[in-house]
């Protein structure tokens, strides 16, 4: 859970959601937001559907949110991990989900709802994962 | 009747033996399975005109069309979503059929999905690529959910734990299906019925959602089924089974697997689009089904889906299971082929045609007098009958 030999394998870009990875080797925890009727979208597109404004923008978000869902996956082992990492679903507070690692806690220990915030962790190629740790 | 056109029956059902080394190409399974559902129809292969397929199957329809002799293939669709796609597939081939634009479509699946390539496992990318419909699955792979059953349990944990629904409550449904698998000849899984305790006691693969016994096989082998009109299938040799109703729903933000980001994680939102459509297109309700084929990739689709499709309320699957609902002499037989998780996994399309086995009469599992039968795989459903 906390030290690891591996680090987990680099991100893969794609077009849409590059923005999400380069903010995180920035330390930024970045969401896509519509510039014309500023709702927040997930994942990544470049048309908004609700008012269907191809303007985005990627802002800076809290980076704060609770568990909502968590799993082990035990067998086949993940790359890049010496033991089975804890995926977790977060809800954020600008009200949509995303995947990513908690650490800091073990598998027994997670509560649906936990409140979570965002840090970064890197990668074995040096690139950098948003991930969570336990808030407080 | 949910086309517009002419009515629609299938004719004709084939499959290789399943096994997880077929020692052939997927071109070759295609190809036998395919003769084979023909020559149960007893139609000539040079007169198929339609073909139908669903993403992630290697061979391409100039093969088969090479293999069978056929003649001028003048329609062709390949669903998106992978096994969600496989009973839309019945959707295609009776939309041509009903149309006229095609009058004898051969649906066919084949893979050596363990002895070729490992289908549960870490792939490099190639479940990414456009048509599967798991379309953000990469922003999921540094974060070690790597797998298609750590990917169903990250959408099913919050449903489980909403509802109470506890992994011993999952092993209901294996045990069923196993008991089903053990009575079947062709199943994998033939003679090896499995307890709660077995279940219970196997290994966990996405902990604490799916063990072992959670999940489908990785099988070789190819399926196939045969579609025409029903005027003309009342000439042929099989007893018809017609196509009362088939569609598919993909909801805004839904995904195929990786199905993460969709309003509201406690329902199959893509399954309750769909059911209130096929039960309308075909006249008939949930409790007119005699028999039902639940796509069973992994143990807690199954209960979602019977929610999904109207048999309970949301939350309720488990305390049915528990009553004995999927049993022989129950309200509604389900996977009684064993499904993907007894008898193999053909991606969906064994279960298919166990539907029609059962309204043949001619299952090994055979539910009494069936009429009526329900095939779903998440985002698709079909309903089939008896003539």
């Amino acid at each position: 859970m906390s030290e690891q030999a591996q680090k987990p394998v680099d991100p893969i870009p794609n077009m849409e959601d590059k923005w999400y990875w380069e903010g995180a080797d920035r330390g930024e925890f970045l969401g896509e937001r519509c510039t014309e009727c500023r709702a927040f979208r997930h994942p990544p597109r470049p048309m908004c559907p609700h008012c269907h404004s191809l303007g985005r923008e990627h802002v800076a978000l809290s980076g704060k949110g609770v568990v909502d869902s968590w799993v082990t996956p035990v067998h086949p082992r993940s790359f890049g991990f010496d033991t089975p990492p804890l995926v977790v679903l977060v809800m954020l507070e600008e009200g949509y989900r995303v995947i990513a690692n908690l650490l800091d806690v073990a598998p027994e220990d997670v509560a649906m709802g936990m409140p979570v915030s965002v840090d970064f962790q890197e990668t074995s190629g040096g690139r950098k994962l948003p991930v969570f740790r336990p808030l407080g | 009747m949910g086309f517009n056109g002419r009515d629609v029956a299938i004719v004709g059902i084939g499959h290789t033996e399943y096994s997880k080394n077929s020692g052939r190409s997927e071109l070759q399974l295609a190809a036998e399975c395919s003769l084979a559902a023909l020559q149960d129809a007893g139609i000539e292969p040079a007169d198929v005109d339609g073909m139908v397929t669903f993403t992630i199957d290697n061979n391409d329809e100039t093969g088969l069309c090479r293999c069978l002799g056929v003649r001028d293939l003048a329609y062709t669709a390949r669903v998106p979503g992978g096994g969600a796609g496989s009973v839309a597939t019945l959707q295609h081939a009776a939309a041509a059929v009903s149309s006229g634009i095609a009058d004898t479509v051969v649906i066919w699946r084949a893979m050596n999905e363990r002895s070729q390539y490992r289908f549960g496992q870490p792939s490099a990318g190639g479940a990414s690529t456009a048509g599967v419909g798991a379309s953000s699955l990469m922003s999921a792979i540094p974060y070690g959910a790597q797998s298609p059953g750590s990917w169903l349990a990250l959408s099913a944990q919050k449903y489980m734990h909403t509802y109470g629904v506890t992994n011993r409550d999952l092993g209901l449904v294996s045990v069923l299906q196993r008991a089903y698998a053990a009575n079947n000849p062709d199943a994998w899984f033939y003679g090896k019925p499995i307890t709660l305790e077995d279940h219970q006691n196997s290994r966990w693969v996405v902990e604490p959602i799916l063990r072992l016994l959670d999940c489908c096989q990785e099988s070789d082998g190819g399926v196939a089924l045969v579609v025409t009109s029903l005027e003309r299938a009342r000439d042929l040799q099989q007893k018809p089974v017609r196509i009362l109703a088939a569609s598919s729903s993909l909801p805004t933000n839904n995904e195929v697997i990786t199905n993460f980001y969709r309003d509201d994680l406690l329902e199959m939102t893509e399954s309750r689009m769909v059911a209130p459509r096929i039960f309308r297109q075909a006249g008939l309700s949930p409790a007119d089904m005699d028999v039902a084929m639940f796509y069973d990739a992994f143990t807690p689709a199954v209960l979602m889906q019977i929610e999904a499709f109207g048999f309970c309320e949301t939350g309720a699957a488990k305390d049915l299971l528990a009553d004995g609902f999927g049993q022989i002499d129950s309200a509604l037989p389900f996977n009684t082929n064993g499904g993907l998780i007894g008898e193999a996994y053909v991606h969906g399309m064994n279960s298919i045609i166990e539907v029609v086995r059962q309204l043949r009469g001619t299952s090994h599992n055979q539910v009494a007098g069936a009429q009526l039968g329900l095939a779903t795989s998440g985002p698709a459903g079909a309903i089939l009958g008896v003539d």
